[in-house]
């Protein structure tokens, strides 16, 4: 295998080659999993990013137990109680951090520097996890839940989405909930992050203009 | 019998002030959310590796 062949060497004949060739160009190792970052991403700030996936790892664990043992268990036996509020206080978790993490992004402006794509893929998950939060609620079947579906059916009846499901429907809700939406949800967070790494992080707004003198210098030492 | 045949929880406390009411509990998990981000920026940041700084010139 010829890894010595440098990315603008290769010549690909293929679509796997052309897609390998792009990936490599836009995204080096170097740039996809870097050792350092600049000394501003040094505050707390910074961490709610990975708090959030840290809160949703933990959703998919004890989501995945909870699909495992079914209803009956979490309902009756303490243990199927402790992980399902395990998930539940994953998801309170989950969005706090969010919210934190879409607060220092919108007053820091971090969409500047070509970076809407990562804003846009932000957005996306938020409103998309508010769905899979509210489909949760209705898929619980407890009176909870049906009382939940039944409030939601009416507001949703309202603005006319519910033409193309419905929250009364367990089945469906379920399939929702356990599927299509943490599919979705895993999908963007992965090109959000992706997003992130293509530009770097972007640097806080008085200190652009530290950056580019540091990488001015570096180019000449 | 855990949970499955308990009435809904519970109403929480409301706080109104005209057109505006909030739950206690939603108003609790704001002002979190707001003192975490407070903290974030004012908490010192544990073992950034001794390189000096570029960003800090406030
Ligand atoms: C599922 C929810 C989300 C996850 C898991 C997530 C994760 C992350 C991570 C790990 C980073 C890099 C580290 C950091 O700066 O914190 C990041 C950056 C960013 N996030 Fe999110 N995020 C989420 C939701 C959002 C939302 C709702 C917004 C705003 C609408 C947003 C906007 C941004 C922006 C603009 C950046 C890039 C900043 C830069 O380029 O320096 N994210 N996100």
């Amino acid at each position: 295998m010829s890894t010595e062949q440098s990315v603008e060497e290769f010549v690909p004949t293929t679509w796997t080659g052309k897609i390998r060739k792009s990936a490599q160009r836009a995204l080096p190792y170097d740039k996809l999993m870097p050792e350092t970052q600049p000394a501003y991403v040094a505050s707390w700030i910074y961490v709610f990013g990975v708090l959030t996936i840290a809160a949703l790892a933990m959703i998919i664990v004890s989501g995945t137990i909870l699909s495992i043992e079914g209803p009956t268990w979490w309902h009756e036996s303490s243990t199927g109680h402790f992980v399902n509020s395990l998930h539940f206080w994953s998801v309170q978790l989950f969005f706090l951090f969010m919210v934190i993490h879409l607060w220092g992004k919108f007053w820091m402006a971090a969409w500047r520097g070509n970076r809407a794509r990562t804003w846009i893929t932000g957005v996306i998950a938020f409103v998309i996890s508010i769905a899979a939060g509210l489909s949760g609620y209705a898929v619980q079947t407890n009176f909870d839940s049906q009382w939940v579906a039944f409030e939601a059916k009416d507001g949703l009846n309202a603005t006319g989405v519910g033409a193309y499901f419905s929250v009364t429907n367990l089945g469906q809700m379920l399939m929702v909930h356990i599927f299509l939406l943490p599919a979705v949800i895993a999908i963007i967070v992965v090109a959000h992050v992706l997003f992130v790494r293509l530009r770097g992080v972007v640097p806080p707004i008085d200190a652009a203009l530290v950056e580019e003198r540091n990488r001015v210098e570096e180019m000449q030492s | 019998m855990l949970g499955i045949t308990d009435p809904p929880v519970a109403t929480p406390t409301f706080i109104e002030w005209g057109w505006f009411s909030i739950s206690i509990p939603n108003l609790i998990v704001i002002g979190v959310m707001v003192l975490l981000f407070a903290l974030a920026f004012v908490l010192p940041f544990p073992g950034s590796h001794g390189k000096d700084s570029t960003g800090d010139e406030s």
